[in-house]
C-alpha cells in the first residue's frame, strides 16, 4: 500500500471490536503471541540471535570493539544501540536515513538498558582511562506484524544474555580473532523488559497488531523488571496524541502486574538459558 | 500428452515441447518448447499452455471486482488503492448516481472503502468502475487480506463457498480479487467466524475435498451448514444500534 | 568438469572438501510473510534473505519509467554479519554490489507490463563467509520466482576462484584469503538457468586465460547445482504465506 490511509470502516470496526471484548485475531486484551527465539545466527558475532513474536521478525546481534573511554567514566565500557526499520520488513517502512520510529526505538531500548544497570560496565574497562570494551547492539526489523518495539526490547535482552566476550590479548593490547568462554558482565537481577500498551476503544490493549496499534489513542511502553521479588518499573516512554487519565494509569499499572507474574519467569529464562 | 497437465513450474522450465502446443498465458515459445515465464501451476488444456501464480502480488486485469480505499479525490473522480502496482481511478462518469463535482467527497472521502470493477488496464493506470449492480461504497463491517492468489478458492465454484460462509454465519461479504475481503453482519461473533473460515479455506486451499473439510470446520466452530440463514443486505445501522442497547 | 591436476601450494581444502565442491546449501521461500515473496538461501557460512515488494506505484515520480516498471535491488549486510562490525545503512560496498546485483535479475525480469511502477528487491546478509553476493542474488531470483513476478528464467549464482594455481568453487573466507603462491582470485558469476548466459561476472585477482575458461566451466555447472537446490524450494513452498 502505498499511501497506507487505513479505512475508515476499518478504523471503526477495530474499536467497535476492541469496546466489546473482542480482537480479531481473537486473542484476549492482555494476551501475548508466543515468542520463538533461535540464538546463534551469526558465527561471526559475540551473539546474534532471531526472534519471533506471532509473525513480527526482528534479529539482533552484539559486536564488541576496544577504545577508549569518555572522559566522565574513564573506568567503564561504553555502549550503542542501533535499531533499523528495514523497507523489507513492511511497505510502511522507506530506504534511506532511519525515520523517528526507529530512532525512537534505539533511544528507548538503549536507555532501557543503560539505565537499569543490566550491563556492568565497570568489568568493561581493560585499563582504567586507556581501554575499555565497546559493545554494540544492533536490532534489524524483518517482518512487522505489529509491537516491533516489544519484540525489539526482547530480543536485545536475549542477544546481550548470550552474548560472549571477544579474546583480549595483554601483549598487542587489542582483540583475537576468537570469542572467550566469558559472558558479557551482566546484572541478572537488573533485567528488565519492554512492555507496550495500547489505548484502543476503552480498553488496553496489549501486543498489539499493525491495525491495532495504528488506531491507538496513545501508547505507554514500560520496562518491567524485578525488586524485592515483587514487580519494579525501571524506564517508561509514552508515545501518541492521546493522554491518559487516572483511570487509564490505574488499569496499566495493574496490568503491569499482571504481565510481570506472566512474562517476567519466561523471559528471563530465554535471556539467561 | 494429450490429456490436461498440472504441475509446479519454475520460470524458464520447459512445460511441454512440440510446434502444436499454443503459449498462452505467462509462458512464451523457445524453439520446440513452450516454457513458463512464472512461477506457478502450468496447465495445458487442448494444446493451449499457460502458468497459474501460486504466491505473489495482485495484478490487476479488466473484469476484476476489487475492494478498495479511497486516497484523493480530484477534480473529476477519485484515486483509489488496492494494494495493486498501480492507483486505480473511478472517474465521476463511473459511479450510479448523479454526483455534483462540487461535491464529490460527500459521495466517497478519503478513507472510504469501495467495491469497484477494474475496466481498463494502460500503462498510465487503472480504470474502474461501480456503475454496475453490487458495485459500490461499502460501509460498516470489517475488512482483511488474504493471499490473492486464494481467491478463486475463498469464492468457490459460481460462488459456493461465499454462499456456503454466508449461509454458516449470516454475513454479509464480498470477495476482492485484489484479496481483500469484506464482511459485515449484525454482531461481531458472526464477523469473527467468518474470518476463521475465510482463513481455514485460504490455509487448506491446495487440499482436495475442500468444500466438505470446510464443512466439517463449520460444525467444529459450533454453526449450521445452511442457506436459510438470515443475510443482511442493508440497514445494519439500525441493528447495530438494537445490539448495542443489549 | 573436475579440476586439473597441477602443482599448487593449495593442497587441500580447509573443511575437507573438493576442489569442485560446493558447501552445504539449504534454501527456503516464504521466509518474510507480509511480503510478495521472499526467500533464504545459506551456502555454508554464508546465509542471505531477499524480500520482493511490489510492482509497487514508484515515488518520487520523476524516476519513473513510462515503458517498463523498475527493478530496484538494494544489498546490504547485517552489522553483525562480520567479525568487524559493519555500520548499518549503506557504504560505497553495498551500493556497487546493489548495482551488479540488479543488473544481474534484470537481464531475466520482464517488468514490460508494469510501466511507472518498481520492485523492489532486498537483500541482507545476517551471517557472511564470502560469497555474500552470489548468495544474495540466489535468494533473490527465488524471491522474485515467489512475488510471482514475469521472469524469462531463473538466475542461479556461485564464487569459483583460484587459490594459488588451484581453480576452486564456492570460495570460503580463509580461501579468498589465501595468500601463498599466486594468492587467491575470487570469481563471483551468475549464470541464466535456460540460455546459460552469464549476468554476473566479477573478478578480483589473477587468473590465464585457459584457467578462467575452466573456472567458468566449473562455476556453470556448480550454477546447475545451485538451480536443483533453488527449483526445489520453490516447488516445496507452502504458499499460503503471503497475506
Amino acid at each position: 500500500m502505498s499511501n497506507h490511509i487505513m479505512p475508515t470502516l476499518q478504523k471503526k470496526r477495530i474499536i467497535e471490536h476492541i469496546t466489546s471484548g473482542k480482537r480479531f485475531d481473537g486473542r484476549k486484551m492482555d494476551e501475548f503471541r508466543d515468542i520463538v527465539v533461535e540464538k546463534a545466527i551469526s558465527k561471526n558475532a559475540e551473539s546474534a540471535i532471531s526472534l519471533k513474536l506471532g509473525k513480527t521478525h526482528v534479529y539482533a546481534g552484539v559486536k564488541m570493539a576496544v577504545t577508549t573511554p569518555y572522559p566522565d567514566s574513564q573506568d567503564e565500557g561504553t555502549f550503542m544501540t542501533t535499531a533499523e526499520l528495514h523497507p523489507m520488513a513492511s511497505s510502511r517502512f522507506d530506504i534511506g536515513r532511519p525515520g523517528i520510529e526507529a530512532i525512537e526505538l534505539a533511544r528507548v531500548i538503549d536507555r532501557g538498558i543503560r539505565e537499569s544497570g543490566f550491563i556492568d560496565f565497570k568489568k568493561l574497562c581493560i585499563k582504567e582511562g586507556e581501554k575499555v570494551y565497546q559493545v554494540f547492539l544492533d536490532i534489524i526489523a524483518i517482518n512487522d506484524d505489529g509491537n516491533l518495539f516489544d519484540a525489539a526490547g526482547i530480543a536485545a535482552l536475549i542477544a546481550l544474555g548470550q552474548a560472549r566476550l571477544p579474546v583480549y590479548n595483554e601483549e598487542t593490547e587489542k582483540i583475537e580473532h576468537e570469542f572467550s568462554k566469558n559472558p558479557l558482565p551482566l546484572n541478572k537481577e537488573a533485567l528488565s523488559f519492554n512492555t507496550t500498551f495500547h489505548k484502543i476503544g476503552n480498553q488496553i490493549v496489549i501486543d498489539p497488531s499493525v491495525e491495532e496499534q495504528a488506531v491507538s489513542d496513545f501508547r505507554l511502553g514500560i520496562a518491567i523488571g524485578e525488586g524485592n521479588k515483587k514487580c519494579r518499573i525501571t524506564a517508561m516512554q509514552k508515545g501518541k496524541e492521546g493522554a491518559i487519565d487516572t483511570e487509564d494509569m490505574e488499569k496499566i499499572l495493574n496490568l503491569t502486574e499482571e504481565v510481570y507474574s506472566k512474562k517476567y519467569a519466561e523471559i528471563k529464562k530465554l535471556v539467561f538459558d | 500428452m494429450e490429456k490436461e497437465k498440472r504441475q509446479l513450474v519454475i520460470p524458464g522450465e520447459t512445460i511441454v515441447s512440440g510446434n502444436s502446443f499454443l503459449p498462452g498465458e505467462s509462458t512464451y515459445r523457445d524453439g520446440e518448447d513452450v516454457v513458463a515465464a512464472k512461477f506457478g501451476i502450468s496447465e495445458v488444456t487442448d494444446k493451449q499452455v499457460r502458468v497459474i501464480p501460486v504466491s505473489g502480488a495482485y495484478f490487476p486485469r479488466r473484469g476484476n471486482t476489487v475492494i478498495g480505499t479511497v486516497i484523493d479525490v480530484t477534480f473529476n473522480g477519485w484515486l483509489i488503492d488496492f494494494g495493486g502496482s498501480a492507483n486505480a481511478f473511478l472517474s465521476l462518469n463511473e459511479v450510479h448516481r448523479y454526483v455534483n463535482r462540487n461535491e464529490l467527497n460527500d459521495f466517497l472521502d478519503i478513507g472510504d472503502s469501495a467495491v469497484v470493477k477494474v475496466w481498463d488496464v494502460k500503462a498510465k493506470g487503472i480504470d474502474v468502475s461501480m456503475k454496475m449492480r453490487g458495485f459500490g461504497k461499502i460501509e460498516g463491517g470489517m475488512l482483511f487480506k488474504v493471499n490473492p492468489n486464494k481467491v478463486p478458492r475463498v469464492i468457490g465454484r459460481e460462488g459456493s463457498m461465499v454462499k456456503l460462509i454466508r449461509g454458516a454465519t449470516g454475513v454479509n461479504m464480498t470477495v476482492g480479487q485484489n484479496g481483500v475481503v469484506w464482511i459485515k453482519a449484525d454482531n461481531i461473533e458472526k464477523e469473527l467466524s467468518a474470518k476463521k473460515i475465510v482463513e481455514f479455506v485460504v490455509a487448506n486451499a491446495t487440499m482436495s475435498g475442500l468444500t466438505e473439510k470446510t464443512e466439517s470446520y463449520i460444525k467444529e466452530l459450533g454453526l449450521e451448514i445452511g442457506e436459510k440463514a438470515e443475510i443482511i443486505e442493508e440497514d445494519t445501522d439500525k441493528d447495530e444500534a438494537k445490539e448495542d442497547k443489549k | 568438469m573436475a579440476a586439473k591436476k597441477v602443482d599448487s601450494l593449495y593442497k587441500k581444502r580447509s573443511d575437507g572438501r573438493k576442489m569442485d565442491e560446493i558447501r552445504p546449501i539449504a534454501a527456503k521461500v516464504g521466509v518474510v510473510p507480509s511480503a510478495d515473496g521472499s526467500a533464504m538461501f545459506e551456502t555454508g557460512g554464508t546465509r542471505a534473505i531477499a524480500v520482493v515488494r511490489g510492482p509497487r506505484v514508484l515515488h518520487p515520480q520523476n524516476k519513473r519509467n513510462p515503458q517498463k516498471g523498475i527493478l530496484r535491488v538494494s544489498y546490504g549486510m547485517m552489522p553483525f554479519s562480520v567479525w568487524d562490525r559493519i555500520r548499518p545503512g549503506p557504504s560505497r560496498r553495498s551500493e556497487e554490489i546493489s548495482k551488479v546485483s540488479e543488473w544481474a535479475l534484470d537481464a531475466v525480469v520482464d517488468l514490460d507490463a508494469f510501466p511507472n511502477t518498481v520492485v523492489d528487491v532486498f537483500i541482507q546478509i545476517p551471517q557472511a563467509d564470502a560469497g555474500t553476493r552470489v548468495a544474495g542474488l540466489n535468494a533473490a531470483a527465488m524471491a522474485l520466482a515467489h512475488a510471482g513476478i514475469p521472469m524469462k528464467e531463473m538466475v542461479s549464482a556461485m564464487a569459483v576462484g583460484k587459490a594459488d594455481k588451484t581453480i576452486i568453487v564456492d570460495v570460503d573466507k580463509d580461501e579468498e584469503d589465501f595468500h601463498d603462491g599466486e594468492g587467491a582470485t575470487d570469481i563471483p558469476m551468475a549464470i541464466t538457468s535456460r540460455t546459460k548466459k552469464i549476468t554476473l561476472l566479477q573478478l578480483d585477482g589473477k587468473i590465464s586465460t585457459e584457467e578462467l575458461k575452466t573456472a567458468i566451466e566449473m562455476g556453470k555447472k556448480a550454477c546447475g547445482d545451485v538451480l536443483e537446490v533453488q527449483m526445489k524450494a520453490l516447488k516445496e513452498a507452502n504458499t499460503e504465506d503471503k497475506e
